[in-house]
């Protein structure tokens, strides 16, 4: 582990049901870092990113965070997006934001009330309107456009101003131009605050366009008579930062290895492997 | 177009709804006119004006034993028994469905005795009601309690359990107790499915009502139709019965309308009944 880490993966194995998911998994990530994560479906890269979030925990070996173990439950230094269900339904988009403070200023009625929650409201209205949703503060999540939602919990997950961003698929279900928004939106705060962020997703052109770090989650060896024998670990560690990493035919190489077709790389669609046949 | 797609407008959607009950009371007219012209003391198929002419004396001439005016004596005495019941069991459902819901521990030491107790047939309780409680109110509420809690329970259990995981984890990142998350998240998303057990449990709750009033009791719209049954008084029956389904429609009615109020944004997608 070196000592300016802020995330250390320690030899995790993680295992359902003695069905190994992942294995020998070891990573130092230093602060700061945009770590994008991609890999085949199932290859346990969400696993991965639940056990950051100690929503799940390893089988064997440990992760610290700043040097000492995760605590064992999920904790307001790690932000969460999730690709749905990021956003409380029953709470306006303002009410959302405001959630946050108001669970830190009343322990026992979780709520304020009067001139508390007006100061507590006007203070989320520079957020509202980084995010570009001033004009829907009062619109509850359904009333939303599903870029919108996301926005939303973007920076809903950053009001406690984690040191940690999880992002687990976040853009999965978006379209393509909005997809481009909300990326120029994620690089804008990530800039702005300064969080280590750990994004799995399925499309690698993204992976590469916002990573300065990209992990490729994948099975190193493969049993043809029993495929789940064996989990998956991390088969590629590439730095971003060098623009001339993110040209050039990598991401195809990348795609062919996690067996994701070139032609369906942001749609997430998965054909079989060819080399599986052959062996 | 096809017939899936074509929607009737807002009158004609009106109309349609009144239809079967226009049908209905054209149909039982008919039967009661062919009757009366054969026997005019018959006593089954009352004709409607012998109908309104019952429920006038019930509702507006004081009864010549006790001087009252029966159909709001039953009325207000079911109603109060009815309200009892639903209430308890909506407490009941609130705090033992949501520990249920919300708390591993609540839920292994809970969800199988309310599976169990679900299941004994409420009735048969009526008569250990009767022994312990005597047979006042306690006893008729305590039946409403029983037969319509374990179902409101479970219902809001389930309601607290379908929650999507994420917005608990969501909720737990933004440095939430779990008594917070219990009041901030669990209990607002739960509620609108409470509403709907309380509108589900109002069937069993008459249900048992009349039984218990029918069983044992001196007023009560239950108490009411048993005892002019003995006289074949159907022109007292019918009304009573429509009475009894008109308020359990309005109260349907009344938690339909709290909860598209209340809970709005439970109501912004989807059609419901």
């Amino acid at each position: 582990m070196s000592k300016d880490a802020i995330i250390s993966v320690e030899g995790v194995f993680k295992e359902y049901d003695q069905a190994p998911i992942l294995e020998r998994v070891n990573l130092d990530v230093t602060a700061g870092t945009f770590c994008t994560i991609v890999g085949a479906s199932g290859c346990g890269k969400s696993t991965f990113l639940r056990m950051l979030l100690s929503q799940e925990h390893p089988s064997r070996g440990q992760i610290l965070m700043e040097g000492h173990p995760l605590p064992p439950e999920p904790t307001p230094d790690r932000g969460i997006v999730f690709q749905r269900y990021s956003v409380f339904p029953h709470l306006t988009v303002a009410e959302n934001l405001v959630l946050a403070s108001e669970i830190a200023a009343a322990p026992f009625t979780g709520r304020l009330f009067g001139s508390r929650r007006k100061k507590a409201l006007t203070e989320t209205e520079a957020l509202l309107d980084r995010i570009g949703l001033s004009h829907a503060a009062n619109r509850y999540p359904a009333q939303l456009s599903g870029g919108m939602q996301q926005r939303l919990a973007i920076a809903q997950a950053l009001v406690k101003k984690p040191g940690i961003l999880l992002l687990d698929e976040p853009f999965g279900a978006l379209d393509p131009g909005i997809k481009l928004d909300m990326h120029e939106l994620l690089l804008g705060l990530w800039d702005e605050f300064g969080m280590t962020v750990f994004m799995v997703t399925h499309d690698i052109h993204e992976a590469f366009k916002l990573g300065t770090r990209l992990l490729v989650f994948d099975k190193v060896r493969h049993d043809p008579q029993a495929p789940e024998a064996y989990g998956a670990t991390i088969t590629y560690d590439l730095p971003l930062s060098d623009p001339e990493m993110k040209s050039g035919r990598l991401p195809e190489e990348i795609a062919e290895t996690i067996h994701v077709p070139k032609t369906a790389l942001s749609s997430g669609f998965q054909t079989p492997n060819p080399h599986e046949e052959r062996s | 177009m096809r017939l899936i797609n074509r929607k009737p407008s807002r009158t004609t959607a009106l109309m349609l709804g009144l239809l079967p009950f226009l049908i209905l009371i054209i149909v039982y007219t008919i039967a009661s006119q062919a009757r009366l012209a054969e026997n005019p003391s018959d006593r089954l198929l009352p004709s409607l004006q012998s109908m309104a002419n019952a429920m006038e004396k019930m509702a507006f001439e004081p009864d010549r034993r006790n001087g009252e005016l029966l159909l709001w004596k039953d009325t207000f005495a079911s109603l109060m028994r009815i309200g009892a019941g639903l209430g308890i069991s909506t407490l009941l459902a609130l705090v033992i469905g949501l520990t249920m819901g919300t708390l591993p521990y609540g839920k292994a030491a809970l969800a199988p005795f309310v599976a169990a107790f679900s299941l004994i047939p409420p009735i048969t309780i009526l008569p250990i009601l009767f022994i312990i409680l005597g047979l006042g109110e306690a006893a008729k509420i305590g039946l409403i309690v029983v037969g319509t809690a374990p179902v409101m329970i479970r219902s809001v259990a389930q309601a607290a359990l379908d929650i999507p995981r994420e917005l608990i984890i969501k909720a737990e990142t933004l440095g939430a107790s779990s008594w917070q998350i219990a009041t901030r998240v669990i209990v607002p998303s739960v509620l609108p499915a409470a509403i709907m057990a309380l509108r589900i449990g109002l069937i069993p709750a008459w249900i048992f009502l009349v039984s218990a009033e029918a069983i044992a009791s001196t007023e009560g719209l239950g108490y009411r139709i048993f005892l002019v049954r003995r006289y074949m008084a159907m022109d007292i029956i019918l009304p009573y019965v429509a009475w009894i389904t008109l308020l359990a429609f309005i109260m349907d009615y009344l938690l339909r309308v709290l909860s598209r109020v209340a809970f709005r944004w439970k109501h912004l997608e989807g059609d419901s009944l």
